[in-house]
């Protein structure tokens, strides 16, 4: 089924991402672990704009960036170089940021997501490179600002500005999108996510070809989602009431979900590029084959092998790579156990599991998912206990086979079962008459009563087949 | 030519505070430089490319390891308005 | 008597008496002097000096003085750039030069003074107070580095460090009577120099005689990883200094002796020129079409980037803060009144310059005006080893004279300013007197080929007696 987007709605993302894997900033040699430093200790002249300090390129940042651009099909420039954007802000200790303005590193790429309707390519205009700001704390509210206390450890620090073409059609897809360049960019380790300002989000919006509204300070995937959302809304509400839609920046208010006009003289941006004179041009086309070759192996490409590799489903080997230690973990159990049933096991349940309590795959042993997995293969428990055991393990710890044991989940054998379905049926024939009256529910009692005298550890579907065998 | 309004907007652009009586005198100052550089018009440069860099340098680039950074104390040193290890300065608003 | 000494005058003075009695000497001198050369005396000079005479080495400039022009970041001594702005500003660290210096066993005895963030042609801008010409107190001594010059005329220091961004150590050497040279773009690293135009300036070694600028380029030169514009080169200047210019090669731009020059220095500087001649060297009138447009392409460039690279100065980290309700009120308080008239003029501009609607019109045509100018000077290298023609127009002005028309101070460096836009290098070496006033002979030499230059003007002093007189009271 077709998606109609009768809405006419466009949307392109500018995603910030910090080079945080590297161990120092873009243009010194400052180390990048400020994230529990006290403030102000992870400079030098350099990041803190002292009068006379000089620029210098981390290399290793301008790899990343390429290979970023790599990751995401896009091409990279033949000559680039630094621009300055010239603005006032108390967090920019040069009074200008460091940037790249129209040759920018890599651009022209794509990302095919899942789109409404099916795969959706989002074209990649451009990634540059340039610095972040410092941090600014500000003290008292808003409208009574006591002033403002100003953290210069993030200043300098490498980032990444990756712009999509308005190719995205709704907030879902929006999401969808920056899911898969999150986890491209966990898989060429250039970034860690799970650190403070790793990756920030401005949207841009239009319906029905108006002019589009800026969305800036999200900080989440799901906060992308819900700004988006909360914008149609709002558009579609002026539309309706015959207003036009003006062209402006608008600020996300992450708690209340909503998005609010930013009416401020500092709007009105004149950055006055020009070539930053400290800085020569960079001439690096020629270290792609080698770039290229560096390259891991990236999320659809993982998936493809996967699936051919272990024969399991489209479905599993998407929630498989979508964390690459997830896939990693996968294949050590696979190469142990069967592979089809393994996945089931980790990406229909493990996975589950684990993000309900907020855990990474960090808090599962390897060995004990294969012995688990072999448990149930060997029908040594059932599927309901093999459940149990994983969520003990989560919650508590141990090891699988000590828990089996402790819980005594170990599967009755038939003739346990034999035995007790006669009981069973020997004490209830009431039960056994109302079923064959047409009495559906006194089966699943039967079932129920089978299943206390073995203290659950029978397959309840075994039982049932039992059961309704016997009584015909 | 600079007019008055473009003194106010291009001293906005630059953070120079300049009260408005003076207006006129920096945009006549301006302008009598400004008149200066318009000599430049009479050079034909449609076939030439700027040059932004003297040298030939290309790919200068420093690998990416760890050097010292300054104490917080050395950091804040010349600043007279500092709070728990900050800068302090008045708010954005 | 404050006197002129050389490199190798100092060290024979510092083995006879000691390194700690020659510092204090200079000091002395300095304390009694009303030239206003100074901005700031280094505290710990004595203390420095002390050090070298208990640790005696066979440095290069062992227990030699330098004065350093005050936009040079000096670690623990107050760096101003003669700017209400940086009064009380001590850099937490050393400029690449200065740590060269120290490595050399270099005294660093105080601050010289300038125009505010080198904006300027006569130490006039500045906000401790103009310096004036020790030839004769009523007129400028040049700028931006007229304190480092005037420092040198007056017997204050043996050697200076100044910055060169459109004449300005030229122009002061040259209204001073003593030696400097601005470099090829590259050759000495910019870390630490508080910058006004990163595209053009270079720092420049200032001195009493030829001889000393080679050894200060030994000691400062060369390549620097922190300077992304550092050029990796491998000269010794010192193997330069030799007395013998036979079959050199000279052109004189006939732009550069142009319809405003004071014909008593076109005299003297044609003499220069034949004498160089007699010595051996061959000349020929060459042309730079494009001299006359260098200028206001120039001052675009310049001013472009000076309003980015003076954008750091908000009162946030460093510097004057004045109080004000928002934090762009108080930026905006702060630049106003740490700023002087010539900064802000010049901030305005290149706002302007660069800003939407203007960037082409300005800031790339005057690039474009830039490549003509290097052009000119590479067909004109293509057939002489070395320009030649006057460093300035006139002689020093008097003080007041020119500060109310800022145009016309910026003409004066008309002849200097082509050489920065190039990146190629230049020297001036006095040669003769007009009115009691020096006059400067400027040589321009090819991209890194400063060897030439130190060569073509150590002739030319050693066979002439010029660098031999002083001003009154100075031996």
């Amino acid at each position: 089924m077709s998606y109609s987007n009768t809405d006419g709605i466009m949307i392109g993302l500018e995603i910030h991402v910090q080079l945080n894997r590297l161990k120092t900033k873009m243009f010194c040699g400052c180390s990048t672990q400020y994230h529990s430093s006290p403030p102000n200790t992870h400079v030098c002249p350099v990041c803190l704009g002292l009068p006379g300090a000089l620029p210098v390129i981390n290399q290793k940042a301008v790899e990343s960036a390429m290979k970023v651009g790599l990751a995401l099909n896009c091409e990279i420039v033949e000559q680039t170089q630094f621009h300055r954007k010239n603005y006032y802000y108390p967090d920019l200790p040069k009074g200008y940021q460091v940037s790249q303005f129209d040759y920018p590193i890599v651009s022209n790429g794509k990302v095919a997501i899942e789109g409404e309707d099916g795969e959706l390519v989002i074209r990649i205009r451009r990634a540059h490179m340039e610095e972040d700001p410092g941090k600014l704390i500000h003290m008292g509210s808003i409208d009574k600002s006591k002033g403002t206390l100003i953290d210069y450890n993030r200043s300098g620090m490498a980032l990444l500005e990756i712009v999509t073409e308005p190719d995205i059609r709704s907030p879902k897809e929006a999401r969808r999108f920056l899911d898969k360049l999150r986890n491209i960019l966990e898989y060429l380790d250039v970034f860690d996510s799970d650190l403070e300002g790793a990756m920030r989000v401005d949207a841009n919006i239009s319906l029905q070809g108006g002019d589009r509204t800026e969305i800036k300070n999200i900080s989440s995937h799901k906060g992308a989602e819900r700004a988006l959302l909360y914008e149609i809304m709002r558009q579609k509400n002026l539309l309706r009431r015959g207003e036009i839609v003006t062209m402006e920046t608008r600020h996300f208010d992450e708690a209340r979900g909503v998005t609010t006009s930013m009416r401020s003289k500092e709007e009105e941006h004149d950055y006055r590029y020009f070539p930053e004179p400290d800085l020569v041009p960079l001439r690096v086309k020629d270290r792609t084959e080698k770039l290229l070759q560096e390259l891991p192996e990236l999320p659809d490409a993982k998936k493809e092998r996967l699936i051919s590799q272990y024969s399991i489903s489209d479905m599993h080997a998407k929630a498989l790579v979508s964390n690459l230690k997830i896939a990693n973990f996968y294949e050590e159990v696979a190469s142990e156990v069967n592979p089809k049933v393994a996945a089931t096991w980790i990406a229909d349940v493990l996975k589950g599991e684990l993000n309900y309590r907020d855990l990474t795959i960090d808090a599962c042993k390897v060995e004990d998912i294969v012995q688990l997995v072999t448990m149930v293969m060997e029908n040594k428990i059932t599927d309901r206990s093999a459940v149990e055991v994983i969520r003990t393990l989560l919650d508590s710890g141990g090891n699988c086979m000590e828990i089996v044991e402790k819980k005594g989940l170990v599967k009755v054998e038939d003739n346990v079962v034999e035995q007790a379905v006669d009981d069973v049926l020997g004490e209830n024939k009431n039960a056994i008459n109302d079923y064959l009256n047409g009495k559906e529910q006194s089966l699943n009692f039967l079932v129920g009563q089978v299943m206390k005298k073995t203290r659950g550890r029978a397959d309840p579907m075994i039982v049932r087949d039992i059961i309704a065998n016997r009584i015909k | 030519m600079i007019t008055e309004e473009d003194v106010e907007r291009i001293s906005w652009l630059a953070r120079i505070e300049i009260d408005s009586s003076k207006s006129k005198e920096y945009a006549e100052q301006l302008n009598s430089i400004l008149d200066y550089f318009q000599q430049l018009e009479e050079l034909d440069t449609s076939d030439i490319e700027p040059t932004y860099h003297v040298d030939d340098l290309v790919n200068v680039l420093r690998s990416d390891d760890i050097k010292p950074s300054f104490t917080q104390e050395e950091a804040l040193e010349n600043c007279e308005n500092k709070k728990d290890g900050y800068f302090k300065v008045p708010g954005i608003m | 008597m404050p006197e002129w000494m050389s490199i190798r005058d100092t060290k024979h003075k510092i083995d006879n008496l000691s390194a700690e009695e020659v510092t204090s000497s200079y000091l002395d001198t300095i304390e009694k002097s009303s030239i206003n050369a100074f901005t700031n005396i280094n505290k710990k000079a004595i203390e420095d000096a002390k050090y070298y005479d208990k640790n005696q080495s066979d440095l290069p400039l062992a227990g030699v003085p330098i004065s350093i022009k005050d936009n040079i970041s000096t670690k623990g001594i107050p760096t101003t750039c003669s700017s209400r702005m940086l009064e009380n500003y001590i850099p937490p660290f050393n400029a690449h030069v200065i740590e060269k210096l120290y490595e050399a066993g270099a005294i660093i005895i105080g601050k010289t003074n300038m125009d505010e963030f080198a904006m300027g042609g006569s130490t006039e801008t500045c906000c401790g107070g103009t310096t004036f010409n020790p030839w004769d107190t009523s007129r400028v001594p040049g700028g931006s580095s007229g304190g480092s010059a005037a420092a040198l005329a007056a017997g204050e220091s043996p050697i200076s460090l100044g910055s060169d961004t459109g004449g300005s150590v030229r122009s002061p050497a040259s209204y001073c009577g003593v030696v400097a040279m601005k470099p090829t773009y590259g050759t000495i690293s910019r870390y630490g120099l508080i910058s006004y135009s990163n595209s053009l300036e270079q720092i420049g070694p200032m001195a009493t005689c030829v001889e000393d600028i080679a050894h200060i380029m030994d000691v400062i030169a060369g390549y620097d990883n922190r300077d992304s514009t550092s050029i990796k080169r491998d000269i010794n200047y010192s193997d330069a200094i030799i007395n013998d210019s036979e079959g050199m090669k000279i052109g004189v731009p006939t732009e550069l002796i142009s319809d405003g020059i004071n014909p008593k220095v076109e005299k003297i500087v044609w003499d220069a020129i034949h004498k160089m001649e007699d010595l051996g060297a061959i000349w020929k009138e060459v042309s730079l079409p494009t001299t006359k447009y260098a200028l206001p392409a120039y001052y675009i460039l310049a001013m472009s980037d000076a309003s980015s690279n003076l954008a750091r100065f908000d009162g946030t980290r460093y510097g004057l803060q004045v109080e004000g309700n928002n934090w762009h009120v108080m930026a905006s308080k702060t630049r106003a009144q740490g700023f002087g008239d010539e900064v802000k003029r010049r901030i305005l501009l290149g706002t302007y310059a660069l800003s939407a609607g203007y960037h082409d019109k300005y800031y790339v045509k005057a690039l474009k005006v830039r490549t003509l100018v290097k052009n000119d000077f590479d067909r004109a290298f293509n057939d002489v080893d070395v320009l030649m023609g006057p460093t300035m127009a006139d002689i020093a002005f008097k003080v007041g004279e020119k500060i109310e028309d800022p145009l016309s101070i910026y003409m004066t460096d008309i002849n200097n300013v082509p050489v920065n836009l190039a990146g190629i290098p230049s020297m001036s070496v006095p040669c003769g007197f007009a009115d009691k006033m020096p006059v400067g002979l400027q040589i321009i030499g090819n991209t890194f080929d400063e060897s030439s230059i130190l060569r073509c003007a150590y002739t030319f002093e050693q066979n002439t007696n010029h660098h031999k007189k002083r001003p009154d009271g100075v031996n």
